[in-house]
């Protein structure tokens, strides 16, 4: 049952694009746990809006793009991009080196 | 989880950001005596796995969603240094490139969610992996179980936070009801995608699974 390291690679790329870039539009719209507490007991009037509100991205959609379906889809191709970059830059910055290589 | 700009007072927000970054570097630390060629890939993975699944809201009670908060699945996937920082990846993201949890607030996210659930989640998961059989399945359950307990956690974080430097005045204890009646619910939902998860990369590639030390295999390799 063991898949080789590209297979593996592949899949789980694979999974992530297709999670973010698709099966995000299915995603529910309900306030999650912390705002909907927030709301109910009142402290979410004390929320500032976020100083990024107005970039691009904001929330999750492309500005400019009409098509909710893609604009929500392509936000999350874009956050899938940009972990990767962010992410394997800074985990292959500070793993350990091999020292040999004849193991 | 995301905390807003706004919630939590300035000043209470910086003193989270310093205990974060001391965690962070800590974790960089740490992360580097435990990444090796091999599973430093999966930690970017892991980062990016749970970016996407982040995403995907899940229905919880009458009007409230949850989505996967991922520091468990970390956790048991590329061990808790790795995992810290891969949680705090994912949060700078969303909250430079998306607006989702306030620049002030990154801090304090960073802490819950980066720190409080992946060091909670790694304190049941050992617990639980000393009192079960050395089998696959117990990992399982151990995630399972170390995951529903991780946004509880998390969510009490922010209660904390919010204890000390609310900007607004309702009662810390409505507030800790609350908040942890909800993440238990949203708790069931990370506990399901964690044990899924995790026994798919158990069932392809074991040999990368932190919480699975690989034991047996290497005796069987030798004999």
């Amino acid at each position: 049952m063991k898949i080789s390291n590209r297979k593996f690679f592949a899949g789980a790329m694979l999974v992530s694009a297709i999670l973010a870039g698709g099966v995000s539009n299915y995603a529910s719209s309900h306030p999650d746990g912390l705002e909907k507490v927030a709301e109910d007991i009142g402290f979410i009037d004390s929320a500032k809006d976020h100083a990024l509100s107005d970039s691009a991205l904001a929330d999750y959609g492309v500005s400019g793009v009409k098509s909710e379906r893609l604009s929500v889809g392509l936000a999350g191709l874009i956050g899938v991009i940009a972990t990767a970059l962010l992410s394997f830059g800074l985990f292959m910055l500070i793993r350990k080196k091999p020292v040999d290589k004849n193991r | 989880m995301h905390i807003p700009d706004g919630f939590i007072d300035i000043k209470i927000s910086a003193a989270f950001s310093a205990a974060a970054a001391i965690a962070v570097g800590g974790a960089v630390k740490g992360a580097r005596n435990q990444l090796s060629e091999q599973s430093a890939p999966l930690a970017g993975l892991t980062a990016v796995f749970i970016f996407a699944v982040q995403m995907l809201n899940f229905p919880v009670a009458a009007g409230t969603s949850g989505h996967l908060l991922g520091a468990a699945l970390a956790m048991v996937l590329v061990g808790p240094y790795a995992a810290t920082l891969a949680l705090s990846v994912v949060l700078i993201i969303q909250a430079f490139l998306f607006a989702d949890g306030g620049l002030t607030a990154l801090g304090l996210n960073i802490f819950n969610m980066g720190v409080v659930g992946v060091w909670a989640s790694f304190g049941i998961f050992l617990i639980l992996k000393k009192l079960l059989p050395k089998t696959k399945s117990s990992i399982i359950v151990a995630s399972f179980i170390a995951a529903l307990l991780s946004v509880p956690a998390a969510a009490a974080g922010f209660v904390l936070q919010y204890a000390i430097g609310a900007n607004a005045t309702f009662s810390v204890s409505t507030v800790l009801s609350a908040m942890i009646g909800t993440h238990v619910l949203i708790g069931i939902g990370e506990a399901i995608i964690t044990a899924l998860t995790v026994s798919a990369v158990l069932a392809s590639r074991s040999d990368l699974v932190f919480g699975w030390d690989n034991q047996n295999t290497k005796l069987e390799i030798r004999s």
